[in-house]
């Protein structure tokens, strides 16, 4: 959304979680939570689906290719909306490329 | 009558109120649980099973400061083997090299280090321990190379508010993925030195407009918190992001809290883990129910919309500043007392007054 994040625009990008960030699922309340050093975040289903491919061996390019085929979806659409998502979460300091 | 509460976040374990600083704004309370009434290495484990059962997801290891207590590590690998994100809250001075490994190696994933400006006389003095500040820059680099997460938590007062721009310079060249400016609150002994602190107004909109530049400056590469002084601001915070819905506390000994300066309020009964399971205290507690929820709430925050959102401010607040812990917190602009505030905190911040109270000592600076 803003220039100057630390994941840019390009597709060649491994966003991986930054270190000392966990994607988890926590039972007791059946959802996936995401921690961090004193912070929390509580990821919709769409940002879950995003973060778990996250793992710093798949491109953004791949990640993006991954989900329109597993949600059928529209390629350019996917990856607008999980660039917006990446830079958001690389401004949390939750993901980096 | 009281709300289902849900399962707490985080667990504060305020292993120690033991600590060598002594910060002329520490928010600890005036009286300090001495060593003997602390919870046993034992006591603390299994107060960690109880929280990971119930829900918390991350514990706070904090004081005092918690390193001085020599099973840290051991209570840290506990934690982690239930499955609690660990951090520790620490004014860093007593750590070093070893003592971070074993922290490392038991599972600690984050440590946040306090300082109390950029400039070392100012920092010894306002933490009233000669040569902490050097130890601290020493120590957060210690941190880095361990391998953790560093928060570095500046602390903001009248002394160095000016000095925002180098305090966030200072995260960066620490290698801190995340700082924390934070105004200091008026809790415990703090509120013995308010009138010494208060920043002016002046002073909070150069830090405001230093903190926002910074933080587009930054983006993606140092998370920036930001924590303004109440008593300048609009509307109050969601103290403890409300009470008892999703942090708890435990004091050094025993004591469970809604939060940490609740002990202030009178008439208050706190359960003990001594005594009672963790989650019966959570779910129907006294202290818990106190001011769980909305029913408590005295206009105007019954017919406010932001009542679900900043669930009153800050009881403690509303004790120290009206005498009534069940009034709307005064820092909100609707509550009556709101012009008092605002104008106690321009007087301070005017008034002269830098001669700290510290604790454990006569009135005097140690340096």
């Amino acid at each position: 959304m803003n220039a100057g994040s630390g994941i840019g625009p390009s597709g060649a990008a491994r966003p991986r979680l930054a270190p000392h960030v966990r994607l988890s699922f926590d039972a007791r309340r059946a959802r996936w939570v995401v921690i961090a050093p004193e912070r929390l975040l509580l990821p919709d289903e769409t940002a879950v689906e995003v973060l778990r491919r996250c793992n710093g061996d798949a491109s953004l390019d791949d990640i993006t290719a991954d989900l329109a085929r597993a949600f059928d979806a529209d390629r350019d659409e996917i990856a607008r909306d999980v660039g917006a998502l990446l830079r958001d979460l690389g401004d949390k300091g939750i993901i980096v490329a | 009558m009281s709300t289902i509460a849900p399962p707490p976040l985080a667990l504060q374990a305020e292993i120690t109120h033991r600590c060598p600083m002594r910060c002329v704004y520490c928010s600890n309370p005036l009286a300090l649980e001495p060593r003997s009434r602390e919870l046993d290495t034992a006591e603390w484990c299994r107060v960690l099973d109880q929280a990971a059962t119930l829900g918390c997801l991350q514990v706070h290891f904090s004081g005092g400061e918690p390193t001085a207590r020599s099973d840290l590590a051991q209570l840290v690998a506990h934690a982690s083997a239930a499955g609690l994100y660990t951090n520790l809250i620490t004014s860093g001075v007593m750590l070093d090299e070893a003592t971070l490994a074993t922290l490392a190696t038991a599972g600690l994933e984050h440590a946040q280090i306090s300082f109390q400006d950029v400039e070392v006389t100012t920092g010894d003095r306002i933490g009233g321990l000669k040569g902490a500040h050097a130890r601290k820059l020493g120590v957060a680099r210690m941190v880095v190379e361990a391998g953790l997460a560093l928060t570095v938590n500046a602390v903001v007062h009248r002394h160095n508010a000016d000095r925002v721009a180098e305090m966030i310079e200072l995260a960066v060249a620490l290698r801190a993925s995340r700082i924390e400016v934070a105004h200091v609150q008026y809790y415990g002994w703090g509120l013995k030195n308010r009138a010494s602190l208060m920043p002016t107004r002046a002073q909070l909109e150069h830090a405001s407009a230093v903190v926002e530049a910074a933080r587009e400056r930054l983006r993606g590469r140092l998370v920036i918190d930001y924590v303004i002084p109440d008593y300048w601001a609009r509307l109050p915070k969601a103290c403890m992001g409300g009470w008892g819905q999703r942090f708890i506390l435990i004091d050094p000994a025993g004591r469970a809290l809604p939060c940490h300066a609740a002990t202030t309020i009178p008439g208050m009964i706190f359960d003990n883990v001594r005594d009672r399971p963790l989650d019966e205290i959570w779910a129907r507690g006294a202290a818990f129910e106190r001011f769980r929820g909305t029913a408590w709430m005295p206009e105007p925050c019954t017919s406010c919309e932001r009542q679900e959102i900043d669930w009153g401010g800050c009881r403690c607040q509303a004790l120290a500043l009206t005498g009534d812990a069940a009034a709307t917190d005064p820092v909100c602009w609707k509550s009556p007392q709101h012009r008092a505030v605002r104008a106690l905190a321009q007087a301070e911040a005017m008034a002269p007054g830098d001669r700290f109270v510290y604790r454990g000592a006569p009135q005097k600076a140690p340096v």
